[in-house]
């Protein structure tokens, strides 16, 4: 049982974070970012690439640095809390993560390196609108022709779309729009012919789009992994992606705790600094111990994500993704309560942690699907 | 980073499971499972088999009968101890005067207790608590007056948990009236046989003598059993209450009775099944779970940082066990108490022969106390409104 970071990863955490506050560092700098036309600044990306985070969980012969779930975790945290608006869940954790683990060598030599040094975006188009957090649940068809196949369908919320040169798209080769086989991958070029998008701004900052595709042809060796098997991948990649969240939940839920704690201390009522009533006190303690049993768990599901067993894995995403979405509720609810009027303002950046949380909480599974799922797995605790 | 055991870390684990399994007696661990009374002997038999084997008090120093074990050996030793359900080495001997005495006694005062400390051949209990003095302990009023080479002490403590059954009691008593709150407190060890000691029981809650009242009238102490410095009780007081925190969250015990819940679920029958089949009662009990996961993690955290801590500080992370592991402890009876449903109301078992599911719900009479004794642990040891104050203060800065 070691909690310690290695040197490595340590100073992984300091570069993360130093990025991120510097480029950060008032809320102008954040809205000047969201404000260009894929909600965040290419130069920054740039920047991202120059430091080696694009690379950061690609194996080494990949031209990435090889690193596992606590390094993403670091990131993430950092990521999370300074609301920095670039793609890095949609392009490394979702796209980027679905080529990692089931590209073929000639495929991942093709895509990383572009998403390495930052020219060529990924993007997850997974989700469709009736699907809600059911993962099998895909109507978009994919149909054999000559040469390759013929992708029809729409697919929904697909986050950082107009930013992505690549789709890693998911659609039927064969079976019922929710069973569970016949589900394949593919790399489409979001400018290939038959792709369109429709992108939109989204509650927390982001950007997405809805994307139809029609009468898309896309050759043989576009098949991501094995043909029918793709449902397996796209579990393996939300659970990165919940993983993902679950530290820049924590890192959101870090800064809004400092920033309510400095507020409690500066701001004067009564002619005392608010800080000093016990109402106020004991709701920001109850904000720290929900900040604290966030960040175990989000350790928890670093820990889990490469777990070999796939349902202890699932149950294990799943309850962190449940304590995540619990904390960051309360957390950020009561943020802006402690705040009063100020934290129901867009000119106050604690707002937009409040945000960005929930939305978190509705992303790959809101409370409920995710504790019914630990709950049909019969919990945590073995009964013997 | 990686939250998993070592292999010798898993090996320990084995090694005392086995041997709390093994070696304590079942109908012991059955009693602390089902939350029934433990009689005084249960308690003396459970200690006395670990302090042979040299476990009744791993957490002291050394050389007085402790063990050199790693803060992570001895989270796992706690956790093991409670999720098979043995009676906890009595709290007042192992982790409230035994590590004091250790730390300020006298050798004259080490040799005489600890030994009997350890071996539960004496029964410790605590006088802090007094009508007056509850969360605002400093304000207590037990006054010790001087009188040659000894101390008269006069007033009254209360809440003094399993006081029936005590030999000594360590007392907190007022020995410079004159001194401001904190100061002029002195720690004082009471032999319960003194002429003046006066033990009342209170009834709790659950319907049980668990708590008890004592009166201190004119109870003549030899001097020598002061501990440390006069007027420096307070002192000794919060090392005392910062001394032990890994297992304050009892997280081991609300793991057991998790387990626990379970097992009865699949066989109380409920609709044309079981309470196993009622899928909102397990999201419930998966809730509490996932609670309980994350807050073992923080107590692994805490635990970990401890081989970097000052020992003798207490560490206001504790506070943050307390509170979530009492809310969690209280979540599980609140659980069991449903899982009981009817069952729970009567208090005594009707006679063989009246109630067809007497085997079926054997359990179940002790379902309502354990949930009414619960309310206690989001009280003692500093009630969670305290342990709010202590978060706010030590560590937000508020």
């Amino acid at each position: 049982m070691d909690f310690d970071l290695t040197d490595e990863q340590s100073l992984l955490k300091d570069t993360a974070q130093r990025w991120a506050a510097d480029t950060y560092s008032s809320i102008e700098h954040l809205a000047s970012a969201r404000a260009a036309p894929l909600g965040f600044a290419e130069a920054k990306w740039a920047e991202l690439a120059d430091l080696g985070l694009l690379g950061l969980p690609f194996a080494e012969g990949d031209g990435g640095f090889g690193g596992g779930p606590v390094e993403t975790l670091v990131v993430m945290e950092a990521l999370g809390r300074a609301l920095a608006p670039e793609p890095y869940l949609a392009s490394v954790i979702l796209g980027g993560g679905a080529v990692r683990l089931a590209g073929s060598q000639a495929q991942r030599a093709a895509v990383l390196p572009g998403l390495i040094d930052g020219t060529a975006r990924l993007a997850f188009a997974h989700s469709e609108l009736q699907a809600r957090y059911d993962l099998n649940d895909v109507a978009t068809t994919a149909r054999a022709v000559e040469g390759g196949f013929r992708l029809d369908g729409r697919k929904s919320v697909v986050l950082n779309a107009d930013a992505a040169k690549i789709l890693v798209v998911s659609a039927r080769t064969c079976g019922e729009r929710r069973d569970g086989a016949g589900i394949t991958l593919f790399l489409v070029p979001a400018d290939a012919a038959g792709v369109s998008l429709s992108a939109y701004p989204t509650q927390d900052g982001g950007r997405a789009a809805d994307v139809i595709f029609s009468d898309v042809l896309v050759p043989a060796d576009a098949v991501l992994g094995a043909v029918g098997g793709g449902l397996a991948v796209v579990e393996r990649v939300v659970e990165g992606a919940i993983a993902a969240l679950c530290a820049e939940a924590v890192g959101l839920m870090e800064a809004l705790n400092t920033l309510t704690v400095d507020y409690l201390k500066t701001r004067k009522q009564f002619g005392v600094s608010i800080g000093s009533f016990q109402a106020l006190q004991h709701k920001a303690v109850d904000m720290f111990v929900a900040l604290e049993q966030a960040r175990s768990m989000a350790l928890y599901a670093a820990m889990m994500v490469e777990a070999e067993d796939a349902d202890e894995r699932r149950v294990a995403l799943s309850a962190a993704k449940v304590q995540i979405n619990r904390s960051a509720r309360f957390v950020g609810q009561t943020a802006v309560q402690l705040h009063g009027g100020i934290g129901m303002t867009m000119e106050y950046i604690g707002a937009h942690h409040f945000r960005r949380l929930a939305m978190i909480e509705v992303m790959f599974g809101d409370t409920s699907f995710h504790q019914r799922r630990v709950t049909a797995e019969g919990g945590l605790i073995s009964a013997a | 980073m990686d939250l998993r055991f070592t292999p010798q870390e898993i090996a320990f684990r084995e090694e005392v499971r086995s041997f709390f399994r093994d070696e304590i007696p079942v109908e012991i661990r059955a009693k602390v499972s089902e939350g029934r009374k433990l009689a005084r002997e249960d308690y003396v038999t459970s200690q006395r088999i670990l302090n042979d084997k040299g476990w009744a008090v791993p957490h002291w120093p050394v050389e007085h009968g402790g063990q050199p074990w790693s803060a992570v050996q001895r989270y796992i030793f706690m956790e093991e101890l409670m999720q098979a359900a043995v009676p906890l080495p009595l709290q007042f001997n192992c982790h409230m005067v035994g590590p004091v005495i250790a730390t300020f006694g006298t050798k004259a005062q080490k040799q005489r207790f600890l030994p009997r400390i350890k071996s539960l051949e004496d029964w410790w209990c605590q006088g802090f608590s007094e009508p007056g003095a509850g969360s605002d302990l400093a304000s207590l009023k037990t006054r010790a007056v001087r009188d040659g080479d000894h101390y008269i002490i006069d007033g009254q403590k209360t809440w003094t948990t399993l006081g029936q059954y005590a030999d000594w009691m360590f007392c907190l008593a007022r020995t410079d009236p004159a001194a401001k709150k904190q100061q002029g407190i002195s720690f004082i060890l009471i032999d319960m046989k003194s002429p003046g000691v006066t033990v009342r029981p209170i009834i709790t809650i659950d319907g049980r003598h668990e708590v008890n009242e004592v009166f201190l009238d004119s109870v003549r102490v030899p001097v020598e059993n002061l501990v440390g410095e006069e007027n420096k009780g307070w002192d000794y007081a919060k090392f005392l209450l910062a001394n032990e925190r890994t297992g304050i969250a009892r997280i081991g015990m609300s793991k057991e009775r998790i387990a626990r819940i379970k097992r009865l679920a699949q066989v109380t029958p409920a609709g044309a099944g079981t309470m196993w089949d009622d899928m909102d009662f397990r999201s419930r009990l998966a809730g509490v779970e996932i609670e309980l996961k994350a807050l073992e993690i923080t107590q692994m955290r805490v635990v970990a940082a401890q081989a970097t801590r000052d020992p003798t500080k207490p560490d206001p992370a504790s506070s943050i066990l307390k509170i979530k592991g009492s809310e969690l402890q209280q979540a599980t009876t609140e659980l069991l108490l449903e899982l009981a449903g009817p069952q729970a109301l009567p208090a005594e078992r009707p006679d063989a022969g009246h109630n067809d599911a007497e085997a079926l719900f054997a359990w179940a009479d002790a379902a309502a106390p354990v949930y009414f004794n619960h309310r206690k642990v989001s009280i003692y040891g500093g009630s969670n409104e305290i342990q709010h104050n202590v978060v706010a203060k030590a560590i937000l800065g508020l």
